[in-house]
């Protein structure tokens, strides 16, 4: 397993959020471990997040079955006002597919995500291009680099209108875009993942969690999560 | 409450509905999906009832960047 926490240095707590419908929180909360973060499942009835939280992932899934539209309702879940509290100080927060969904739907991430183009589920690995390497979410990549992480995903065609779209790409808040010919879903320019403007908050539609282990093919995912893991780490010894 | 996705907004299923249509020999031009929600307001008063409404579609069955709203009233 590449980058575990050298020993001896103070492990980040790094909650996972459990709606009903949530799938892969099982899957985030061991990768995150792996990568040397102190993780565990909590509830999204819980009104506040765990002592020492550093940084907080909302898992994929399908909460509250998908109903009105991906993550309508978990949004007003009690969690989500101690994520959104949480993000406001500059919290790190990172939602996966139904968690990115989740986050657009609050209003913490730009864009809305629409049923696939294809109308059809997509579940294969895809190639992603990273954008940047400057962000907590993507310090381990290289600028540019490739990435190989599987989609899984019935709604997952990102969507913002040209003004919105255009002030994102000034911004440079577009982090993950799926490679050129490889766009699963119909995402307007490709995006797989943005980034907000305060550069603490990032969703993704692929499952990092997904690709931290070789015996599963590839161990991409790891460079996003282990990311998530220093940023966290640092931000641990900041505090201190 | 019609639900309806914007003017512009990427609508597969009404994609394939309209090919569907298409198939079955009706001459169609472009289908759009929406959604119709149904809920009884415990309320006489028409205004009220109207504001009700548009909040619900404002706070959480509509999703402003993607789609518009039409609220139709009827007593009962």
């Amino acid at each position: 397993m590449n980058g575990r926490a050298p020993a001896g240095e103070p492990k980040p707590v790094i909650p996972v959020v459990v709606w009903p419908g949530s799938n892969d929180d099982r899957d985030a909360v061991l990768a995150l471990e792996q990568l040397g973060a102190v993780s565990r499942r909590v509830w999204h009835t819980d009104e506040e997040l765990p002592r020492g939280t550093a940084a907080v992932v909302l898992p994929g899934g399908f909460s509250y079955g998908d109903y009105l539209r991906c993550g309508a309702i978990a949004r007003f879940s009690p969690i989500l006002r101690a994520v959104e509290a949480f993000a406001a100080s500059g919290g790190l927060v990172l939602g996966i597919c139904n968690g990115f969904q989740i986050l657009t739907e609050a209003g913490l991430l730009p864009g809305a995500l629409r049923p696939n183009e294809s109308l059809s589920f997509v579940c294969r690995d895809v190639p992603l291009r990273v954008a940047r390497s400057d962000t907590p979410f993507t310090s381990r990549c290289a600028e540019g680099q490739e990435l190989t992480i599987p989609v899984k995903h019935g709604d997952g065609c990102w969507f913002a209108n040209e003004a919105m779209l255009e002030e994102l790409e000034e911004a440079e808040q577009v982090l993950l875009r799926y490679a050129a010919g490889a766009n699963p879903n119909g995402a307007v320019a490709d995006v797989a993942g943005v980034l907000n403007s305060d550069g603490n908050v990032f969703g993704l539609m692929p499952h990092p969690e997904h690709a931290v282990d070789p015996l599963l093919g590839s161990t991409d995912g790891a460079a996003i999560l282990g990311s998530l893991v220093d940023a966290a780490r640092l931000s641990l010894a900041a505090r201190v | 409450m019609l639900v309806r996705p914007k003017p512009g907004i990427l609508d597969p299923q009404g994609q394939a509905v309209e090919s569907s249509l298409r198939h079955l020999g009706f001459d169609v031009g472009e289908a759009r999906v929406g959604r119709l929600v149904d809920v009884d307001v415990a309320t006489e008063d028409r205004d009220e009832a109207l504001a009700q409404l548009e909040r619900m579609c404002e706070q959480l069955l509509t999703n402003p960047l993607i789609e518009s709203y039409e609220i139709a009233l009827e007593h009962v």
